[in-house]
C-alpha cells in the first residue's frame, strides 16, 4: 500500500470530493494566492501549508476561490453557500481566527438545521489548522476542539494519522451538518499507508491505536502519536497500556472508552486543549458518571496549563504535554489504589 | 419607466397583506396571545414588496429581525407563519424558530436573523452559489440601518464586489437602531455612500415610495442578473411602532408617528399614484383589502388553536444524523 503524509492524504481527499461531486468548492485565504500580485505565477501558494497545492490548476478559481482576509465572510458564505446548494470547504487558516467568525458557527450554521424545523441541510465543512509547537505564539496556536465540541449542531473532527485525515474528510464533505476539521499541523509531514481509492471513516467511532489491559489512554489528535510512543515504551517493561484515539470529538465514542476503562479500571487523558471545560475534563467526567464502579484509581488529566501558548520556544515546550508527562501519569495511575467502601 | 397592472395590483397585495399581519400581531402581542418578541414591519412595506416582487422563488433572500414583511413579500404562506410565530406545530420552522427566526428554502427565504449583521454574509452564499451552479438567479440581503455599521457587513460587500456575485445589499434606513437614533449612530451619514468605495453603485430612495423603491431594485437585480455584479440601495422608511412591540419608545417624540401615518402611508401614496396614473380601480384595492383582512383572521384562528410541538421535538433536527 501507497505511504502518504497526513497533508498528501488530505489533499487528495479534496481531489477525490471534487472530481466526484461538481457541489464541492473550496473557499478560503491563499488557499491558492497569487491573485492580484505582480509576478503573474498562477499559485502563488497553495494554501499556507501546501494543503491545496495543485488543485487550481485542475479544477480552476471558479471552484478554489481565493478570499480576502474576512473570515466572518469566508465562513458565513460558506454556511450560506450549503444552504443553496453548495458543499463547501472553507478553511480557516488557524483556528485562533474563529474568534472573528464564531458567530457564524455558534448562531448559525449550529442552528440552522433546529431552528428551521428540520427544513434544511448544512453540508458545510470548515478546515483548520490546531496545536503548538512552531513558534507561532498566541494567536496562531490554539487548539479549541474542545470549545468547538460543547456546541449542540457542529461536528468536530481531530485526525491523528493520515489514514484517518483521508477517510474523515471525505466523510465530513459528504455530510449533510456542519462539520469542523481540525488539522495539526505538526502532523503534516507524519506518514502511513493509505489507499488510492476512496474510502470513509464514520464519525463517532473510536480507533484502538494499542491494545492493553492495565491502563486506558485516550487522547486527540497529535497527541495520540505521544500517547502511542509511551504505550510502546512501557511494553518494554511488561505495563499493557491501551490507547484510544477517539477521531472526532463530536460525536463521542463513548461506549469505546467505558468498555475500556471497565475493562482496565484506569484512565489517562491527554489533551492539547485546556484543562477547564475540554475533552480532558469530558473524558474524566464520562469515567467519573459512567464508570465509576470500575475506577481503580484517580482519573489522571495531562493537559497544558491553564494560559495562553508562549511565544518563547522553552515556554512552549513547557506548555506542550510532554512524553515524560504522560509516562508519569501513566505509572501515577498504576500505584494508586482507590479505597472503597460501601 | 412603464407598470404592469397584474404587478401593481400583486404588489398592493403584498403591501396589505404585511400591513393586516403586522396590526393584527400587535394587537395579539397586546392582548397577550403571542409568545416571544415580535418586531413589527408597519411603515416600511414597500420597500420589501419593491424588491421581492422582481424576485422568483428561486432567488434568495436574506433577512433582519424585522421579517415578517420579507417573508410575505417573498411568498411565504401566511398560515405557515403565523403557525411559526405562534411556535405551533406545523409553522415553517416547526415552532423551533419563532418570529426571529422565520425562514423557508422552499420560497428562497434563507431566515429572519435575531444577530444583528449575521445574514449578509449567508446571502452572499447564496450569490455565490447562484454563480457557482451558473444560474441567473440573484440574492438580496435586507439590513437595517443598525447592522450597516457591522464589521460582518463590510466583509460581505468586500466578498460580493471581489467575486463579483449576483448580490444586491438592500438597506432598510427606518430611523432607529433599537433606541439609539440613525442621526447619531451612522458614521458618515448616508450608507448608500458606503457602496462607492467597493466600487458598486449604490443610490438612496425613499422607501415609502413603492415605484421609487420598484425602480432601483429593478436596475439593481437586472444588474446583478447579467452577470453584472452587486449593487447596493439605501431605502430610507421610517418605522411607525418600536424596536420591538412593546417597546415604551421614549427616544421618540409621539407626534413623529402621527405624523408618518398622515404623510408617508406607502400603501396611501401607493394608491395615490396607482389609480390617477396606471389606470388601477379603487374598487379592486378595497376587494383585496377584504380578501387579506379575512384570511388573516382566519390564519389567527387556526394558529392559536393549533396544536403545541410534542415533547419530543426539543431533540429532533440538532443534525441529520448523529
Amino acid at each position: 500500500m501507497p505511504v502518504k503524509s497526513y497533508r498528501e492524504a488530505i489533499t487528495e481527499t479534496l481531489r477525490q470530493e471534487m472530481r466526484r461531486d461538481k457541489r464541492v468548492i473550496l473557499m478560503g485565504e491563499d488557499i491558492v494566492g497569487g491573485m492580484g500580485g505582480s509576478s503573474g505565477v498562477f499559485e502563488a501558494a497553495g494554501g499556507t501549508f501546501g494543503v491545496t497545492a495543485g488543485l487550481a490548476a485542475e479544477f480552476g478559481r471558479n471552484r478554489v476561490i481565493d478570499t480576502s482576509i474576512t473570515e466572518s465572510a469566508i465562513v458565513g458564505a460558506a454556511g450560506g453557500a450549503a444552504l443553496t446548494g453548495l458543499r463547501p470547504v472553507a478553511e480557516l487558516m488557524f483556528i485562533d481566527f474563529i474568534g472573528v467568525c464564531l458567530d457564524q458557527i455558534l448562531n448559525q450554521q449550529a442552528k440552522f438545521r433546529y431552528m428551521f424545523g428540520g427544513r434544511c441541510t448544512v453540508p458545510v465543512t470548515i478546515r483548520t489548522l490546531m496545536g503548538a509547537g512552531y513558534g507561532a505564539g498566541p494567536q496562531h496556536s490554539a487548539s479549541l476542539h474542545g470549545m468547538l465540541a460543547s456546541i449542540a449542531g457542529i461536528k468536530v473532527v481531530t485526525p491523528s494519522n493520515a489514514y484517518d485525515a483521508k477517510g474523515l474528510l471525505a466523510t465530513a464533505i459528504r455530510d449533510d451538518d456542519p462539520v469542523i476539521f481540525c488539522e495539526h499541523k505538526f502532523l503534516y509531514g507524519e506518514s502511513c499507508e493509505v489507499p488510492d481509492g476512496e474510502y470513509l471513516i464514520p464519525f463517532g467511532e473510536a480507533n484502538v491505536t494499542r491494545e492493553g489491559n492495565q491502563v486506558t489512554i485516550v487522547a486527540f489528535s497529535r497527541m495520540v502519536l505521544l500517547a502511542n510512543k509511551v504505550a510502546d515504551k512501557l511494553a518494554k517493561e511488561g505495563i499493557s497500556v491501551e490507547v484510544i484515539d477517539p477521531r472526532t470529538a463530536s460525536p463521542l465514542d463513548k461506549d469505546s472508552i467505558l468498555e475500556s476503562v471497565e475493562k482496565t479500571g484506569r484512565l489517562v487523558v491527554i489533551d492539547e486543549g485546556g484543562p477547564y471545560c475540554g475533552m480532558a475534563s469530558e473524558i474524566a467526567s464520562l469515567a467519573a458518571c459512567e464508570a465509576f464502579e470500575s475506577l481503580k484509581a484517580p482519573v489522571q488529566k495531562i493537559t497544558p496549563p491553564h494560559t495562553p501558548v508562549p511565544a518563547s520556544a522553552e515556554l512552549e515546550q513547557e506548555w506542550i504535554p510532554s512524553l515524560a508527562k504522560i509516562e508519569q501519569a501513566v505509572r501515577k495511575t498504576l500505584n494508586a489504589n482507590l479505597q472503597k467502601t460501601g | 419607466m412603464a407598470y404592469d397592472p397584474l404587478v401593481l395590483l400583486d404588489a398592493y397585495r403584498r403591501m396589505r397583506a404585511i400591513r393586516e399581519f403586522e396590526e393584527r400581531m400587535r394587537r395579539e402581542v397586546q392582548a397577550g396571545t403571542v409568545p416571544g418578541f415580535v418586531h413589527l414591519y408597519c411603515g416600511q412595506e414597500a420597500v420589501a414588496v419593491g424588491m421581492c416582487v422582481h424576485l422568483r422563488d428561486s432567488d434568495y433572500i436574506g433577512s433582519t429581525h424585522r421579517g415578517h414583511g420579507h417573508c410575505i413579500a417573498k411568498g411565504c404562506d401566511i398560515g405557515e407563519m403565523l403557525l411559526e410565530i405562534y411556535c405551533k406545530q406545523g409553522g415553517l420552522c416547526n415552532g423551533k424558530g419563532g418570529s426571529m427566526h422565520i425562514a423557508d428554502l422552499r420560497k428562497g427565504m434563507l431566515g429572519a436573523n435575531a444577530i444583528v449583521g449575521a445574514s449578509p454574509p449567508i446571502a452572499v452564499g447564496a450569490a455565490l452559489s447562484q454563480k457557482t451552479l451558473g444560474t441567473d438567479g440573484v440574492a438580496v440581503s435586507f439590513i437595517g440601518d443598525g447592522a450597516s455599521n457591522q464589521g460582518t457587513v463590510a466583509e460581505a460587500l468586500n466578498m460580493a464586489a471581489v467575486l463579483k456575485l449576483p448580490m444586491i445589499f438592500l438597506y432598510e434606513n427606518n430611523g432607529y437602531a433599537e433606541f439609539t437614533g440613525a442621526g447619531y449612530h451612522l458614521g458618515g451619514g448616508q450608507i448608500a455612500k458606503r457602496a462607492a468605495a467597493f466600487g458598486m453603485p449604490g443610490e438612496a430612495v425613499d422607501g415609502v415610495d413603492f415605484f421609487a423603491v420598484y425602480d432601483a431594485c429593478a436596475r439593481a437585480v437586472d444588474r446583478a442578473r447579467r452577470g453584472e455584479g452587486p449593487s447596493a440601495i439605501e431605502a430610507i422608511a421610517m418605522r411607525w411602532y418600536g424596536h420591538f412591540e412593546g417597546d415604551m419608545q421614549l427616544y421618540r417624540d409621539p407626534k413623529e408617528v402621527d405624523r408618518l401615518r398622515a404623510n408617508s402611508d406607502p400603501l396611501k401614496k401607493f394608491e395615490e399614484r396607482a389609480t390617477t396614473e396606471f389606470g388601477i380601480q379603487a374598487d379592486e384595492l378595497r376587494e383585496i383589502d377584504e380578501e387579506i383582512i379575512e384570511l388573516i383572521d382566519d390564519k389567527v384562528a387556526v394558529a392559536i388553536a393549533a396544536p403545541k410541538p410534542p415533547r419530543e421535538a426539543l431533540y429532533t433536527d440538532v443534525y441529520g444524523s448523529y
